[in-house]
């Protein structure tokens, strides 16, 4: 609708999608494309409701969606952190049927995914064993109405076995692999473990100085970020 | 094509041929002038109405898809041309700064009022999030809203 609005496409067709009813549904794990951030921030598992809740204002809120999120595919996007975390599933549909794609497959680049145009987003599908402990949080210049500077999302399973997932520092969300790998194995990690960790999510980033930030400072808070997450995880 | 829906309590229709946004409808062939334009992209607010029970921009509601729904626009929360405990409240304290953000303010605080009657001042910040269009005033119009009790429409 911005770039509508901005004059910068000119669509001649226009498929509306707001009183498509089916896209609304929520059945537990299986999240409908057109879910407003609204219903994700009252409803949403943990660290989704948390980022839900970041998220542009009420006004934003109300209209916006997990599947227009996916859809515009910005590397900053708030709720992809979770997405990725947790290994989430992008549901696609198209006249020749339905299939699910890894939210790894699904992002290509920036602003770019995987969707043939004849695809649709329908849901999000979620894994049914959720970690027990998830934690989002975010960086921005301001409380509301800002685009993350860093976002991320750790979740850690009673078994120790932790995940990483990160919006702002690379072309597409990431998992931080070796940080994640590093602290499953360790049961009650100390501070120079908490330190290491930070250390290894930091390099992991490929982050960009651009007019909201600077490379350095991404990478650093990166790190900052996901220490203090893991923290709130293991309290 | 041509589409129906409520404004204001009323039924209404307009022509749409472009992918135009409700606010360009509301304001260039419905002629309610109360929702302002201020950025186009969601980041004012200051197009604030209520979509079917929800606080949304106007600017970023394609026009095309609010057949059949309805739509509360400022002109819209007086009742007979009494002004709403909003207002009220707003216009008894100046809450105004150059008043170009201050119809999309009485519509998300409306809204605020509607579902939370009695909101913290966290609360009322928190619903106006979306309104501060950064100039400055605020503190004038987060007190005139703290002074509200009892029913707003």
């Amino acid at each position: 609708m911005v770039e509508t609005n901005f004059g910068h496409v000119r669509p001649e067709h226009i498929v509306g999608l707001r009183r498509v009813a089916e896209l609304e549904e929520w059945e537990g794990r299986r999240i409908g494309a057109a879910v407003t951030w609204r219903r994700l921030e009252v409803d949403g598992p943990r660290a989704l409701a948390q980022a839900a809740r970041t998220v542009g204002s009420p006004q934003i809120r109300n209209a916006g969606t997990i599947g227009g999120n996916l859809a515009t595919a910005s590397p900053a996007g708030d709720g992809h952190p979770f997405l990725a975390a947790v290994d989430a599933s992008v549901e696609l549909v198209s006249p020749s049927g339905t299939r699910a794609v890894l939210w790894s497959e699904f992002f290509t680049g920036v602003k770019q995914t995987s969707m043939a145009n004849d695809e649709l987003i329908s849901a999000v599908l979620l894994p049914e064993d959720l970690p027990e402990r998830h934690e989002f949080a975010k960086v921005g210049v301001r409380n509301a109405m800002v685009i993350s500077t860093v976002c991320a999302v750790v979740t850690r399973r009673d078994d120790g076995r932790t995940t990483v997932g990160l919006g702002s520092v690379a072309p597409t969300p990431i998992r931080a692999r070796q940080a994640e790998e590093m602290i499953s194995s360790i049961d009650r990690p100390s501070e120079t473990d908490l330190n290491e960790f930070a250390r290894l999510v930091s390099a992991e980033t490929t982050p960009i100085s651009d007019h909201r930030s600077t490379e350095a400072y991404r990478r650093h808070a990166a790190g900052v970020l996901c220490r203090r997450l893991l923290v709130r995880c293991l309290r | 094509m041509i589409i129906a829906f409520t404004l204001n309590g009323k039924p209404v229709t307009a022509r749409v041929l472009t992918p135009v946004s409700l606010l360009d409808v509301l304001r260039d062939q419905l002629e309610l002038s109360g929702s302002k334009n201020a950025c186009d992209q969601g980041e004012c607010g200051s197009c604030s109405i209520v979509l079917d029970g929800a606080v949304v921009c106007s600017c970023l509601v394609m026009a095309a898809d609010v057949e059949g729904s309805e739509v509360t626009t400022v002109e819209g929360v007086a009742s007979g041309g009494v002004l709403n405990a909003v207002q009220e409240a707003m216009h008894a304290a100046g809450a105004v700064q150059c008043g170009f953000c201050t119809p999309g303010i009485v519509v998300a605080a409306t809204d605020l009022f509607e579902t939370n009657p009695t909101p913290s001042r966290t609360e009322i910040k928190e619903a106006l999030a979306g309104n501060i269009c950064r100039c400055t005033g605020y503190g004038a119009i987060v007190r005139a809203l703290e002074e509200i009790t009892g029913e707003v429409s």
